[in-house]
């Protein structure tokens, strides 16, 4: 019998008795009832996002965006070094280094900045749906040194149950929730940013 | 060695003792923080459990929908029986790619089939890169905690191995100069590397999809920058529907490290392009422990690590102490399971004070199981000489009045009369850390017979 005949086999002989599927539950009866509105929402995000590690910068349109991107202290950094600045958000052309699905990993390592699309966030945890369809590489919000999210004010909801309600399968080959920069607290329970990913993140609320 | 013996070495060093316990309350404490702020935590925990035991009831069916659809979605699902199986067939992968460089995000299944030593031996560079993990590789010890797996060490000892074994300035402390010296060290890796492992935090059904939770985001490095994943997972992983990773991953982190959600929860659906995707199915005695309705429960296991920050033996005994790849009160109920015979004496380290099952995120009755291990184990014969003698004579007194109020006079009269050191020897080893009580002056039985019928009327 094949490993996976006799693995299923001993499952149904374990003869685990059936229970009904529970209801998912609702976490913030007051959203369901519409009383929380989307500023709330943003406000709550914003909140939480603070408490994370990240920044949240409230901007009036994609007009300023990139006078906004290129005020980061990152990308000052990229200008300054030559390292690079990837963009793959719609109508943001200030990509210094080419990064297609085949680039080489030492290019990837060039990534000084990269400026990437948000699909949601999510009030509750401060988290933001990202898609491989909006990535050139989806190696991109990793190995950047420093990220910003570009995240449109109304496409936040309130909890991960509202998220998954959103994301209907199927899902992108490639999707994560990013809460935060990159951080750990495995010496001594010290809480540092920018463990292995990137060492800060920003997040223009559009 | 058993639980007191390797308690016992930890506890020899006192303020270590102290250091370790409040590290690991402080996540408790933080733990708390975000459970009492979450809206219907028990709601979420009661939903969490009946999703888990609906699927235990279905797990067949579900692992065949699993597989199908990330199948169909470009993956390779592989089957293992045992620690073994998995070994050879992550193995075999990475044989066949010709692939000799492997980055490692957390995954207590590996540790579980003892695949880093496995890889080694046959010529693979197996780099954990999650920092703690990274830490406890390096030292050339287990993780000592599942989430917190460098939690036993002090900053100046992971700077004293940084600086040996990383180049680090000697004397260098400090937690982020370090973690800033890693992440130079595991970027190479990272850049270099042949293929990437992962465990898998959940496994959805509905779409044959993968959820890995890092807070360092090593996962996704490995992951997005190898050519082939591997990602190893137990069949207890199973979840029904997307929408249940609503329910769990509200719980987990929050559970874990007091976050409200880990820094990356990343959805795996199929392989990056031109890359492979494996997904290897476990069992390794989980089927067998499914078998039993008394401990299957302990399927359901998220692994926060919540019931071990709480648990007042493991914060005071440390992760070594249990000598099993699993620590603390999960560990003690998975453990006999695994081997009754080695780890017989593992539901007996515990005052089952219950907290830990209170603390659960899926509610497993981690006390209750604690407490049905011990039935089991003392039924089988596998508890020891002593235990079984001292059982045998407390039953046999327990139940017979006239033996107990004798042997309760004798007990009086010692503790009047025999020299203190001379009970204490013989009391051993409860009184290595009490006092024997002062004799009272009268039995109640004694008081009870003097005053009958003498109180008020009720």
């Amino acid at each position: 019998m094949s490993a996976r005949d006799a693995i299923l086999a001993a499952v149904r002989r374990a003869a685990v008795p059936q229970v009904a599927l529970p209801e998912v539950p609702d976490a913030w009866p007051a959203v369901r009832a519409g009383t929380a509105s989307g500023a709330d929402l943003a406000r709550r995000f914003s909140e939480v996002l603070e408490q994370v590690g990240g920044t949240a910068v409230e901007l009036n349109g994609m007009g300023a965006l990139a006078a906004a991107v290129a005020d980061l202290p990152a990308a000052r950094v990229a200008r300054e070094s030559g390292r690079g600045i990837v963009s793959s958000v719609p109508r943001l052309a200030i990509s210094t280094l080419v990064i297609g699905p085949d680039a080489p990993r030492a290019r990837l390592d060039q990534v000084e900045l990269a400026i990437i699309p948000g699909r949601m966030g999510v009030a509750e945890n401060g988290a933001i749906w990202v898609s491989e369809e909006d990535l050139p590489h989806r190696a991109l919000p990793f190995v950047a040194q420093h990220l910003a999210i570009v995240l449109p004010r109304g496409e936040i909801v309130a909890d991960l149950h509202a998220a998954y309600r959103r994301l209907r399968p199927p899902l992108p080959g490639y999707g994560v929730f990013i809460s935060g920069p990159s951080k750990t607290a495995d010496i001594e329970q010290a809480l540092v940013i920018g463990a292995q990913g990137p060492k800060s993140l920003t997040v223009f609320l559009v | 060695m058993n639980h007191s013996k390797a308690a016992a070495a930890f506890l020899a060093d006192q303020p270590r003792v102290s250091w370790h316990d409040q590290a690991v309350w402080a996540v408790r404490a933080k733990r708390d923080l975000q459970a009492h702020s979450t809206p219907g935590w028990e709601r979420l925990r009661e939903a969490a459990a009946g999703i888990k035991a609906h699927t235990m009831g279905r797990l067949a069916d579900y692992l065949e929908e699993f597989e199908g659809n990330a199948t169909r979605n470009g993956a390779v699902v592989h089957w293992a029986r045992d620690a073994a199986e998995h070994n050879r067939i992550v193995l075999g992968i990475l044989r066949a790619r010709g692939a000799t460089r492997l980055v490692k995000s957390k995954s207590m299944l590996t540790e579980e089939c003892g695949l880093n030593a496995f890889l080694e031996a046959n010529g693979v560079t197996v780099t954990d890169t999650d920092l703690g993990e990274r830490i406890v590789q390096l030292a050339g010890v287990p993780p000592s905690h599942i989430v917190m797996p460098a939690i036993h060490l002090r900053q100046d000892e992971v700077g004293d191995l940084f600086h040996r074994l990383l180049g680090t300035p000697k004397g260098l402390s400090d937690p982020t100069q370090l973690t800033a010296a890693a992440r130079l060290h595991l970027r190479e890796r990272f850049l270099a590397c042949d293929a990437a492992l992962t465990g898998v935090n959940f496994a959805v059904a509905e779409t044959g999809g993968l959820v890995v939770v890092t807070n360092e985001g090593n996962a996704d490095l490995g992951i997005t920058l190898a050519p082939v994943h591997i990602a190893s997972m137990g069949i207890e992983k199973l979840i029904p529907r997307l929408d249940h990773l609503g329910v769990f991953l509200r719980l987990l982190a929050r559970s874990a490290t007091g976050q409200p959600i880990s820094a990356y929860t990343t959805h795996i659906h199929s392989p990056r392009a031109g890359g492979e995707l494996h997904i290897v199915i476990v069992d390794n005695g989980r089927t067998a422990q499914l078998a039993r309705p008394a401990f299957r429960r302990s399927l359901h296991c998220i692994r926060c690590g919540a019931c071990l920050n709480t648990c007042p033996v493991f914060r005071r005994s440390g992760g070594y102490s249990y000598g099993y790849v699993l620590p603390g009160p999960i560990g003690q109920v998975l453990a006999p399971g695994a081997d009754a015979r080695a780890h017989r004496d593992l539901p007996f380290a515990s005052s089952l004070c219950l907290s830990c099952g209170d603390v659960c995120p899926v509610q497993v009755d981690l006390p209750d199981q604690l407490y049905r291990w011990r039935q089991q184990l003392g039924d089988a014969g596998l508890l020891s000489l002593r235990k079984r003698a001292a059982m045998k004579v407390a039953g046999w007194v327990l139940a017979r009045p006239w033996a107990y109020e004798r042997t309760a006079k004798l007990a009086r009269w010692a503790l009047r009369v025999w020299p203190r050191r001379v009970l204490a020897a013989l009391a051993r080893p409860y009184t290595v850390d009490r006092e024997l009580p002062e004799a009272p002056a009268e039995a109640f039985r004694d008081w009870y017979r003097k005053h009958r019928g003498r109180g008020p009327a009720l």
